[in-house]
Formats: C-alpha cells, sequence, structure tokens
C-alpha cells in the first residue's frame, strides 16, 4: 500500500545542508503495523510527516526517492491532492495532546471538522462522535464531546486525537510518540486500544518511537533508524530477541528490566558506532 | 441630491447598523460557545450594567444620526427633543439662575443642569449631541483598522517568507512617518468630515494592530494544534479562520476597547488642527479644545470640561467593563 523508495531529504539553513534523512525505503502493506525506533534526532519524525508532505518547505528539501501511496508519488502531488491524502488516507497522531487540540473548541466540533472534510456525506454527526469517541474508550462520549480539551486528561486528550485520526477512516495512521508524554499505566491502556482497533477496521499503522519497551505486543516489524538511516529491519520478536546491528543492541540494551538492582543505567557508547 | 445624501444617507447608516446587530446576534446565539457564555453573563451583574449603559450611548448616538427633514432646514432626532432647551447670551454655571461676567447680573430664561458654553447652548444637549461623533469615529475607525491590521498580522504570520516581509516593509514604513503629519495628509487630499477621518485614522491605525497580531500568531503557530490541522488536510483558509483567528480573538477585543478612547481624543487633536471634524459638529473634542481658554477665566469654566470628560470617562470605562464581561464568558478556559 505504501511504499517508499530511498527518500533522502535535507534541512538548508543558510549554506549549511543537513542530511535529515539518508536514502531510506520500506513498505507497510494494508493492516499492518511497522515500527519506526530510532532516538532523537535520528529522522524518524521527519520520515513520518514526509509521508505527506508536512514538512515546512524550505529548508525541508525532498532530495531523492519516491513515497508511493497507493500507486501515486505523494512528492508529485498538488496541494488539492495532498489536503485530500491527508487525514482523509494518511492520519497523524501527535506526541502532545495537550496542545494538539485547538484549545478554543469543543471536541465535538473538532471531530467534527474532521468528518466535515473528508467525510461530508455524514448527516448524523453528534452519533458519529460519539462513536469514534466510543470506540477509543471514551466512557459517556455523548456528554463528554461537549467538553473543552482542558477539562480532559491527558490521556483522554489523547485518545480524542485517536478518534479524530480515525472518524475519517484512514487507510494509514502514523502515531508519532504517541504515548510518550503519557505516564506508564496510561500508555498502555491507549496501546491496547490502537491494537484492538487496528484489529477492527484493518488499518496500518506506522508507529514512530524511541521506546523499544512498547513495541513488542503491537508492531509487525521494526526499523531501526540511526543518523537518518535505517541500520536494521525485520519482524518485530526476530529484532528483539536477536539484533544484529550494534546500535540495535545498545539501544534493547538501555531497557530498565524491573528486578534488576544496578546501580546505573546501560548508555550508548557512539564511538563505537562510527 | 444633497439634501437627499444629508437627510438619507445618515439614516441608511443607522438602518444599516441595526441589520448588522441584529445578524450579528443571530449568528452568535447559533454558536454552541453561546449556551455557556449565556448563563455566564446572566450572573455578571457589573457587565451587564455595563452593556446597558453602552446601549444608552449606542441610543443617543442613533438619535443624534437620525435626520429628519423639516420647514426649517433638516433636523437631528435629539435636536428636536431638546429643541425645549432654550440657548442664552453667554456662560452660565449648573443650575445657575444668572449669567457669568456680565456686569449686571442678567436672568437666564431657564436652569441649565450643566451649565451653558460659550455661545449660551446647554452643556448636557451639546454633550450628548457630540457622542454620535464619537461614536461614528470609535467605530468606523475600528471597522478600518482591525480588518486590515488582524488579516495582514495573520497573513504575515501563516505565509513568513516574503508575504510576511511585505507586510513589515509596509507598516514599519506607515510608522517611520509622524503619524499627525500622516493624518494631516491623508485628511488634506480626502477632504473634512467624519468618514474620512475615520479612514484615515484607520490607514495609520492599523499597524499596531497588525504587530500585535502578528506576534500573537506566531505563538501559536508554533503550537501542534497547527500542524495537526494540517495534517488533518485543512485548507489555509480553514487554518486561518477557524484555527489561528479564534486564538488571536482575546487581543482584538483589548485592542478595540482600550484603542477607542485613543480614537476619541485623536479626533479631537485633529479637531483642533482643524482638519477634524467639520465646524458645528458637536464632538467631545472639539469641546475639550475650547476648554483650554475657559479654563485660564475668571471665574473659571470648568463644566464644559468636566461634561465632556465625563461622558468619554464613562463610555470608555463601559466599554471595558463590557470587553472584559464578554472575553470571560467567551473564554472556554474560565472555570464555571
Amino acid at each position: 500500500m505504501l511504499t517508499v523508495h530511498s527518500l533522502g531529504i535535507d534541512f538548508i539553513s543558510g549554506s549549511n545542508r543537513t542530511h535529515a534523512v539518508k536514502g531510506i525505503s520500506f513498505s507497510i502493506a494494508p493492516g499492518e503495523t511497522l515500527a519506526l525506533v530510532g532516538e532523537s534526532g535520528s529522522g524518524k519524525s521527519v520520515t513520518g510527516l514526509a509521508l505527506t508532505r508536512l514538512l515546512q518547505e524550505p529548508p525541508a528539501v525532498y532530495s531523492s526517492g519516491e513515497i508511493l501511496f497507493e500507486g501515486s508519488d505523494v512528492l508529485k502531488m498538488s496541494p488539492r491532492e495532498l489536503r485530500r491524502l491527508r487525514g482523509g488516507k494518511i492520519a497523524y497522531v501527535f506526541q502532545e495532546p495537550s496542545t494538539s487540540l485547538n484549545p478554543v473548541f469543543t471536541v465535538r466540533s473538532q471531530i467534527a471538522e474532521a468528518l466535515h472534510l473528508h467525510r461530508p456525506e455524514v448527516r448524523d454527526i453528534d452519533g458519529e462522535v460519539a462513536r469514534c469517541l466510543d470506540m477509543v474508550g471514551i466512557v459517556d462520549p455523548s456528554k463528554r464531546m461537549h467538553d473543552y480539551p482542558h477539562q480532559l486528561s491527558g490521556g483522554m486528550q489523547q485518545r480524542v486525537m485517536i478518534a479524530m485520526a480515525l472518524a475519517c477512516h484512514p487507510k494509514l495512521l502514523v502515531a508519532d510518540e504517541p504515548t510518550t508524554a503519557l505516564d506508564v499505566t496510561v500508555q498502555a491502556q491507549i496501546l491496547d486500544q490502537m491494537r484492538l482497533i487496528k484489529q477492527q477496521i484493518k488499518m496500518a499503522m506506522l508507529l514512530i518511537t524511541h521506546n523499544f519497551g512498547i513495541i513488542g505486543g503491537i508492531a509487525d516489524r521494526v526499523a531501526v533508524m540511526f543518523r537518518g538511516a535505517i541500520v536494521e529491519h525485520g519482524a518485530t520478536a526476530e529484532v528483539l530477541h536477536n539484533p544484529q546491528h550494534p546500535y540495535t543492541k545498545a539501544l534493547i540494551g538501555c531497557i530498565p528490566q524491573l528486578g534488576q538492582h544496578r546501580r546505573r543505567l546501560t548508555t550508548i557508547d557512539y564511538s563505537t558506532l562510527g | 441630491m444633497t439634501s437627499f445624501l444629508q437627510i438619507w444617507l445618515p439614516n441608511l447608516a443607522v438602518l444599516t447598523v441595526l441589520l448588522v446587530c441584529v445578524f450579528l446576534a443571530k449568528v452568535v446565539a447559533r454558536s454552541d460557545r453561546w449556551t455557556v457564555a449565556r448563563r455566564r453573563l446572566q450572573r455578571d451583574k457589573v457587565g451587564q450594567l455595563a452593556a446597558f449603559v453602552c446601549l444608552i450611548y449606542l441610543l443617543v448616538g442613533a438619535l443624534e444620526t437620525v435626520v429628519v427633514p423639516t420647514q426649517t432646514g433638516s433636523r437631528t432626532l435629539l435636536q428636536m427633543l431638546c429643541s425645549g432647551v432654550p440657548q442664552e447670551k453667554g456662560y452660565a454655571a449648573p443650575m445657575a439662575s444668572t449669567a457669568l461676567s456680565i456686569s449686571s447680573p442678567n436672568p437666564l430664561i431657564s436652569k441649565h443642569l450643566l451649565g451653558t458654553d460659550a455661545l449660551g447652548r446647554d452643556t448636557l444637549v451639546q454633550t450628548l449631541r457630540a457622542t454620535r461623533a464619537a461614536l461614528w469615529i470609535g467605530g468606523l475607525t475600528s471597522l478600518v483598522y482591525i480588518p486590515l491590521g488582524v488579516l495582514l498580522g495573520i497573513l504575515a504570520a501563516y505565509y513568513r517568507g516574503w508575504v510576511d516581509d511585505l507586510v513589515q516593509y509596509f507598516y514599519s514604513t506607515i510608522a517611520a512617518v509622524p503619524e499627525i503629519l500622516m493624518l494631516v495628509a491623508i485628511l488634506m487630499v480626502l477632504g473634512k468630515g467624519l468618514g474620512t477621518m475615520a479612514i484615515a485614522l484607520g490607514i495609520t491605525g492599523w499597524v499596531g494592530m497588525a504587530r500585535l497580531i502578528r506576534g500573537e500568531a506566531l505563538r501559536q503557530m508554533e503550537r501542534p494544534y497547527v500542524a495537526a490541522a494540517k495534517a488533518m488536510g485543512q485548507s489555509h483558509w480553514n487554518i486561518i479562520t477557524k484555527h489561528l483567528l479564534p486564538n488571536v480573538m482575546h487581543l482584538v477585543v483589548i485592542k478595540f476597547v482600550l484603542g477607542f478612547s485613543g480614537l476619541v481624543l485623536a479626533e479631537a487633536v485633529l479637531s483642533y488642527l482643524g482638519v477634524g471634524a467639520p465646524v458645528g459638529t458637536a464632538s467631545w473634542g472639539a469641546i475639550v479644545d475650547a476648554s483650554r481658554s475657559e479654563l485660564s477665566r475668571e471665574p473659571l469654566v470648568w463644566w464644559n470640561l468636566a461634561s465632556a470628560s465625563f461622558a468619554l470617562f464613562l463610555l470608555v470605562l463601559c466599554l471595558n467593563v463590557l470587553g472584559d464581561s464578554l472575553r470571560r464568558a467567551f473564554d472556554p478556559k474560565s472555570t464555571s
């Protein structure tokens, strides 16, 4: 469904040219979940945003490669086609739920706006909004949808963001660090919910994270990014249990284990990675 | 033709303002924020009082704007209502029974609640009549500079790049010319009158607005909900009107209210320079201007200045309170 072929992205500031993404390739089949794992600055978020050309151009430049979504190249689309793609076919969930919602509108009107954009045929807006909120596990949705974002907890806000993304029946959900801003118990709930929904509506997902700990139960395959390149790519269980690249090994080594009584957390020694 | 313009244009203007108000009220009443806002406003007694006083000002301004043709030429409704108040020969203090500074005491025809001015006109009536000029200047200028400043400020912040450069170039150029010079030049070209004065003040006034809005919009642009809206596939226009505009609106309300008194005073300054309202137009600015010589008289003539200042003060105070109440009532983040 989605094929990224030797995609390169540069950032230009003044006379400096930074290679943020260096010719990466991956693909996602319908209903599949790919986890893109890497540390801050490895280019994983940039890759996620590039899928619908959300990067500000300039400074960003798509220097090489192609992004094929259902056969057409995203990099060659007109602004109009891109708008239809964004939200409608490829939806996003961002890291900061508290600021990703517009503070001056109710939850209902924000989801209704998404419906209006991509599913204008929906007549019963209230019913559809309530259905979406119910799907992400919000109790009493017909009442909560009249709340403003600040009246909800962080976990609820993220559920609303997911509901908004799902409202338009996207083929692919790009979840960029969806649980990083939440505390651990809520993280688990949200991830469970996402896994359930994904099975229900057969949607593909690109899960972008720095945390190897959360991908185990949810991702089919993992791609590990390091300094703008994919250094390892494979089935989740295989990569987790038998990592090949030294960076992957180091990253997995950094996950703190419950019950271990070590005085220091493991860190990555970059000098050995080249 | 001139009589037609003189009579029907002001009346049409009042009618238009009325219709616009009704239309806006209907739009507001339909929005889902209104139900919460109304509940809060019903509990806000001070805000209601301020709204009531503002409405009275509007009514007085409208009475002075509506023109009725009579045998002796056209007169405003307010003039006709006050036609029973007689004219004296000179200054008279509030509630005095004789005129000032005439060697033999000169009995007045009737008592005047707030005294009379140099021409013997009742101060209270003059102050009420001047409401029209203040409301027209404040209202019309705001109609010019707020849309201009908000639009250009948001566009500059949203598109950045050359749009931003162009807008900044424009407002820096206008800000670089001394404001009074600019106003006088524009009024010289366009001619005297309340309408042209509003245009001139609007052309110079949007700079501050645009700067303010551009700064706030730049801040809002950094917030992820704008990025989320883009990722949702929203058009530029939708993001600007539905996401940026409501989030900078609180500044517009504050700037409008605070700017209002400045505009009324600007009218006084321009009238003083002789490029303001046509001679004979009642305005608080003109009254304040005339009081410069009155304050050095013996005995002191203070009531004209006091009346005009108080009328202006009350209007600005009530607008401030009302603006605050509205902002609180429509702010989703305020509790209760």
